[in-house]
């Protein structure tokens, strides 16, 4: 579904990632852990075409995506709920989810929706709110519902436990499972909470410095030794 | 409460030692002209007064500050209803306006002038305070629609009705030709560069005498008919006037009473399309744009493309007031066409409280409307002007109705 091949990219003179590769396979969850500055957040925004990769290559279901344009690749069955949500706060929970579908065939707007809504009942009943006063669960809630509005084969999701309650972090995880168990929608998850995004996830990555240094399932990596030290915290649970 | 006392002293002797500074090369000093030349004198006294005022200002703005902080910054949304119906009232009440008793020829004649602003506000607002860019050469816009006009009638031959169009669309080509290399550029940087092409405009406009008649413009511009009935007191050969067509004796009147309802139904449709645009989905990708560009990008849109369309919306409708600027006048110049013009009608935007419709109508009265109602004191009008401004902000820094209504509620839904 989406293969990342020796991926080189960065800011200017500042290069942030080395080298990566990874693949995600259709009907996959698949998780990148890593500690702060990894690169994870440059990952997916490299994936999305902003910043343009130096080096490597991005393939999507088939097609190198590497140098096209952001509304380009955004077009092409692939959603992203980017880091700190960026939800229009000025706009209502309606708007924003039409804005998430501003690229789809308003024929099944409606029918996106009530998917959309089914999956989030905490968005239904706050409509006509500006997105700016939810909560930050809300917001996280409607970033990702935002995201699903276009009809996504593959879901990019950046820090969804961002600032988040831990009670919050599970409901919105059995979520992701559940738009992927039931919808088949494909994810890739970024994540510093390894945790939860390893157990949720069938295969997971681990990013230091702009490397992949670590792979395999996701029960693998959370008992293994040195990711228990690193990331868990001595394995909490 | 005694810190904060401390701390506004503090703020208004830093303001007067500001002001002093300031004030003392240009209050302080001035040329005598004594018996054996020009000698420089002092007037040290003003400079006292100056700092003595700046200080006092800043205290009694402080204490304002203080007394009102616990009101908050900006009024509770006024409900949906309300809005509506001040709308509607608005409405009627500009409706029945040149009948009224109290409405002279003078009175229509100026708030034809005011609804000119309304309609510019309202167009610019597509561009500021929807779309999010700080436009700040508008009136080039505005040249475009008048020239436009006055160009295509004068040498054509054709009618303003057809004109009117013509000088939108010739206006929104400028809006893309200009737009396409300033809208890739980021915020503050779109200010500048607009700035700089309003600027431009207006030189060409003021250079290129054999097509624009230079500084001395173009004049005996056609005025509009009624669908083909003139307001001339003798209409021209093979036409009739409006007042004998409706069997009214002849009056100057008629002419400015019915360019103010062509204003007023320009400037209700700019409200109409804005009011439409904002619940479909290239309104709401300006309004989205507006707020962050990014999520707009990881969504597919395409920035570019939606700034271009709002920049070249909003030229449109200055075209439009443009071309009913020129007929109105009967004579244009670059000189209607400066940088003030478009810091006027930026203003509007900004005061009314960027994006709500109704806050700049209160604007452009507030603006447009009382310094011509003070003409006579003319000297002081762009002092009340700064005055009026400076206390607005710091009474509402976020505009006179600084309200946005979602565009849509889920019946309305597409
Ligand atoms: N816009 C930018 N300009 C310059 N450098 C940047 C920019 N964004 C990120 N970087 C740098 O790139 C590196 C990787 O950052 P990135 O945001 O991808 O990390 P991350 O793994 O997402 O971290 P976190 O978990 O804290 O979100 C960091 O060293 C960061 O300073
Ligand atoms: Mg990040």
């Amino acid at each position: 579904m989406l293969r990342i091949e020796g991926l080189q990219s960065g800011y200017g003179r500042i290069q942030a990632l080395h080298g990566v590769d990874i693949s995600v396979a259709e009907g996959e969850i698949v998780a990148l852990v890593g500690a702060n500055g990894a690169g994870k957040t440059t990952l997916l925004m490299t994936i999305c075409g902003n910043p343009r990769a130096s080096a490597g290559r991005v393939v999507l279901a088939g097609e190198d995506i590497t140098g096209l344009a952001t509304h380009h690749i955004m077009r092409r069955g692939l959603a992203h709920s980017p880091e700190g949500r960026r939800i229009f706060p000025r706009m209502s929970v309606l708007e924003n989810l039409q804005m998430g579908a501003a690229m789809a065939d308003p024929a099944h707007f409606a029918q996106d929706l009530e998917r959309v809504l089914g999956l989030f009942p905490r968005l239904a009943e706050r409509l006509h709110q500006r997105g700016g006063t939810l909560s930050g669960g809300e917001q996280q809630m409607l970033a990702i519902g935002r995201a699903l509005m276009s009809r996504p084969k593959i879901l990019l999701l950046d820090e969804p436990s961002l600032g988040l309650a831990p009670l919050v972090v599970r409901q919105i995880f059995e979520i992701v499972a559940e738009i992927n168990r039931e919808q088949g929608v494909t994810v890739f998850l970024v994540e510093q909470n390894a945790f939860h995004a390893l157990k949720l996830a069938h295969r997971g990555y681990v990013m230091v410095n702009g490397k992949v240094t670590m792979s395999g399932t996701g029960a693998e990596l959370l008992a293994n030794e040195e990711i228990r030290a690193h990331y868990l915290g001595g394995g909490h649970g | 409460m005694g810190g904060k006392a401390r701390a506004l002293a503090v703020d208004a002797a830093l303001g007067g030692l500001v002001a002093a500074a300031m004030a003392l090369p240009m209050l302080g000093v001035r040329l005598e002209d004594g018996a054996t030349g020009l000698s420089l004198g002092g007037r040290f006294d003003w400079v006292l007064w100056a700092a003595g005022i700046v200080a006092g200002g800043r205290l009694l703005i402080g204490a304002l500050r203080l007394t009102l902080a616990g009101r908050g910054p900006s009024l509770p949304a006024p409900p949906r209803a309300l809005i509506t119906y001040v709308g509607w009232a608005m409405v009627a009440f500009a409706l029945i306006l040149p009948f009224l008793p109290f409405a002279g020829r003078n009175m229509v004649d100026k708030a034809t002038l005011v609804l000119i602003y309304v309609m510019l506000g309202w167009g610019l607002n597509i561009v500021v305070g929807l779309a999010g860019l700080l436009d700040l050469g508008f009136v080039a816009f505005y040249a475009v629609g008048a020239y436009s006009y006055a160009l295509l009638s004068q040498t054509f031959g054709l009618s303003f009705w057809l004109c009117l169009p013509l000088a939108g669309m010739l206006a929104a080509g400028f809006g893309l030709v200009l737009g396409f290399p300033v809208l890739r550029l980021r915020g503050d940087y779109i200010a500048i560069v607009t700035m700089g092409l309003g600027e431009i405009i207006r030189v060409v406009l003021q250079n290129w005498q054999d097509v624009t008649g230079g500084p001395n413009g173009i004049s005996g511009i056609e005025r509009p008919s009624f669908f083909g009935l003139s307001f001339k007191m003798v209409p021209p050969e093979g036409s009739r006037g409006f007042a004998e067509f409706f069997g009214l004796d002849y009056s100057a009147d008629h002419r400015v009473i019915f360019l103010y309802f062509l204003i007023l139904a320009l400037a209700l449709l700019t409200n109409l399309f804005t009011l439409r645009i904002r619940r479909l989905p290239v309104g709401r990708a300006w309004e989205a744009l507006r707020e962050d560009e990014i999520a707009c990008r990881s969504l597919g849109i395409n920035p570019t493309t939606v700034k271009l369309s709002a920049f070249a919306t909003g030229a449109m409708f200055a075209g439009f007031a443009g071309s009913f600027f020129a007929t109105r006048q009967g004579f244009i110049s670059p000189e209607s066409f400066t940088f003030h013009e478009s810091a006027v009608i930026l203003a509007i935007v900004v005061l009314g409280g960027m994006g709500s419709q109704i806050g700049i109508v209160l604007a452009a009265l507030l603006l447009v409307g009382l310094p011509e109602w003070f003409r006579e004191l003319q000297q002081f009008r762009m002092l009340a002007f700064g005055g009026a401004m400076v206390l607005i902000m710091l009474w509402k820094p976020s505009g006179l109705l600084s309200t946005r209504e979602p565009a849509i509620r889920l019946k309305d839904a597409p």
